[in-house]
């Protein structure tokens, strides 16, 4: 090495570190920036559960409290919309993934007439806004003279979820060998055998997770059951509904517990998958 | 080893006269759409072979095994397992199983639940079942293993438990599907002994897929070469290797020197330039016009021992450890010749040397001659 070439070396490395010093703080400073956007909004509505306003809007802190938990079914109806929005979405969640499991199978594994288009027809609810389907569908409704109310929502949510779970079905059916049902068959299972131990076993993961998808997607689902509600109030519609006259605290603790057992579903996913693998 | 006693014969297939070959194919046709995938392929497999479908690529193998197994159905022609023909009967009644290249083993179930899957399904159950699972996990070495997962296994592991797991059922036929394609060499060849072995051992009939054709000259007791899904020829391996009927058997089964003439007697070909040289009168089989003679180049020697004798001048030379390849330059074009370094010293022959070679009028075999290029 000539004596020259060492403090430009020097040089050369002093530059490296103040780039990666940059690199790694710029990075770390964004990430921040980034989770703090995106969390804000929910600790917002997580502290303000616990706010004591006056008045009827929840929007200043005034003192904690533990009664908007303690009274959470406090204001006339959130109980009972509370209550349609989990049997809508219950219902619908189970009948939608039934429905999309049975129908990504077909997809995946027959060729019939048609598959080509039914494949694109999946896809228009997801891409069709909402606004459009909720109000196609009080036309439909409306034209065939029904009653609005919990079957009218309850066929609208299974509608527009069944494309979620067709679609979260067949990703892991695309990836699944289909030698594994041949070999069942080999080895003396009939159809409904190798369904039962091996197609079915094989895709419970992508059915749970279509299961949940479904679920939330149907929890908060706003535009769609607007036009579709008739005189019933969902959980969402209430918020809505109270949000014009006020703000009570309560709307605050439900979506609070919302976003708990969502996260805790998640977690435990996570975890079960982690454990499998392992034990795998 | 007494493993004929653990692979229990069903008493259907024991009371079946013995001569009765195993699998039976009567001109057996297969479309896809518009492809002939197989076409019109009779064939009758001996019970307790080692039968193998030697082919290249996309020539129907996996087609007619699939039809064997019951996964595709023919366009024509009748299957027989025995004395049953199979149309219509769905895989789960044939008593036929089938090794996959892709293994297909059951990737949530452990090893032990893979193997015992087919019994399970014919009604076995405790200590019984156990006890079958185990031997044959024994048997293909895999004793202890029954608890993993199938993905914890090596790829050489997996491919004895996708056997066990066919064989445990004893079926009447075994159909392996390319079985060693996924394996790197070294454990290729092992697996192809170790399945030999085994084979003997059960006295199961086994068909099985390949395109190699060292692999299925090494394994099988009959082979079967396909060529756009027909049978080009059957036999055992020397019958094709030294007697092969059409140039892609010769060709597909190794490298051959051709050489193009007309019949002059029961014994001689007259090659172009009026050389006489002597053939197998049984393989010229009172042919006459224009024939091609065939000689493996491991069956010419680099001298003048024998009656046929060629001259020419090496061109090219390939010292690959075991033998040395020479190309040779004649004046019917090309010679190879492969000879065996089976003396101390020094490689013989250089590039440039003129060479006389000589070949026993035995070793010779007679195809149709090629269309010359024009
Ligand atoms: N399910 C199928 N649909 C359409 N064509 C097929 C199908 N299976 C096989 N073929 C065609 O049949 C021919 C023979 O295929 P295959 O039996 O797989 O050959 P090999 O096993 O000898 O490679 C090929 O041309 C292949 O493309
Ligand atoms: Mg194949």
């Amino acid at each position: 090495m000539s004596s020259i070439a060492v403090p430009r070396q020097r040089e050369r490395n002093v530059l490296a570190a103040a780039f990666g010093f940059v690199r790694y703080h710029v990075l770390t400073v964004y990430s921040l920036l980034f989770f703090a956007y995106l969390l804000l909004p929910i600790a917002i509505v997580v502290v303000f559960s616990f706010n004591h306003p006056v008045g009827k809007f929840n929007f200043t802190w005034q003192g904690f409290t533990w009664d908007n938990w303690r009274y959470w079914d406090g204001i006339p109806g959130i109980r009972g919309a509370i209550i349609l929005s989990l049997e809508i979405a219950l219902i619908a969640s189970v009948i939608a993934t039934a429905l999309g499991t049975a129908i990504a199978l077909a997809l995946v594994r027959y060729g019939f007439r048609g598959r080509a288009t039914t494949n694109i027809l999946i896809f228009l609810p997801l891409s069709t806004p909402e606004i459009v389907l909720g109000a196609s569908l009080l036309t439909l409704f409306l034209n065939l003279n029904v009653v609005f109310g919990f079957w009218t929502i309850l066929i609208a949510h299974i509608m527009f979820c069944i494309s979620f779970a067709v679609v979260t079905v067949k990703a892991r059916l695309v990836g699944f060998d289909r030698h594994l049902e041949e070999a069942a068959m080999d080895l003396g299972a009939n159809e409904w055998t190798t369904f039962r131990k091996v197609t079915l076993p094989l895709t419970a993961p992508a059915i749970l997770a279509a299961l949940l998808l479904c679920f939330a997607i149907s929890i908060d689902d706003f535009v769609v059951t607007y036009f579709n509600s008739g005189s019933s109030v969902t959980f969402p519609l209430f918020v809505w509904g109270a949000a014009r006259i006020g703000a009570p605290p309560q709307v605050n603790v439900i979506g609070t517990a919302i976003f708990v057992v969502a996260l805790t579903a998640m977690l435990a996913n996570v975890v079960f998958q982690r454990r499998r693998e392992v034990r795998a | 080893m007494a493993v004929e006693e653990r692979i229990e014969q069903s008493p259907e297939r024991a009371a079946e006269p013995s001569g009765t070959p195993d699998v039976r194919l009567e001109r057996v046709t297969k479309r896809f759409d518009d492809v002939v995938a197989v076409d019109d392929l009779s064939l009758e497999i001996e019970r307790g072979s080692f039968f193998a479908l030697l082919g290249p690529s996309g020539c129907g193998k996996t087609t007619t095994l699939r039809m064997i197994g019951g996964f595709e159905e023919p366009s024509a022609g009748v299957i027989y397992l025995g004395d049953h023909e199979v149309s219509g009967t769905p895989p789960y009644k044939r008593d036929v199983n089938t090794v996959f290249q892709s293994y297909a083993l059951f990737p949530h179930l452990s090893i032990f639940e893979n193997v015992a899957f087919g019994l399970r399904r014919k009604g076995t159950r405790g200590g019984n079942l156990k006890g079958k699972v185990e031997e044959m996990l024994d048997l293909v070495q895999l004793s202890g293993y029954g608890r993993r997962k199938p993905r914890q296994l090596s790829g050489g592991q997996q491919q004895r438990v996708a056997l066990a797991r066919a064989l445990v059922n004893s079926p009447r036929v075994l159909l392996l599907d390319e079985p060693l394609g996924a394996l790197d060499l070294k454990l290729r060849k092992e697996m192809q002994l170790f399945i030999k072995r085994l084979q003997h051992d059960v006295g199961i009939t086994f068909i099985h897929v390949t395109h190699d054709q060292e692999e299925a000259m090494t394994m099988a007791d009959r082979i079967a070469v396909m060529n756009r899904g027909k049978i080009e020829q059957l036999g055992g391996p020397d019958d094709l290797y030294e007697r092969p009927q059409t140039a892609f058997v010769a060709g597909f089964l190794g490298i051959s020197n051709l050489l193009t003439g007309e019949v002059s007697g029961r014994d001689t070909v007259r090659l172009g330039d009026g050389t006489t040289i002597r053939v197998r009168a049984d393989a010229l089989d009172g042919r006459s016009g224009r024939v091609a003679v065939g000689i493996r180049p491991e069956k010419i020697r680099p001298d003048d021992q024998d009656p046929n004798a060629l001259q020419g001048v090496v061109r090219e030379r390939a010292y690959i450890g075991v033998s040395t390849q020479y190309i040779v330059e004649t004046r019917y074009g090309n010679v190879t010749v492969v000879v065996l370094n089976d003396r101390p010293g020094s490689i013989p022959h250089s590039p440039g040397d003129h060479l006389t070679l000589s070949w026993d009028p035995e070793a010779t075999f007679i195809l149709d001659p090629m269309e010359e290029p024009a």
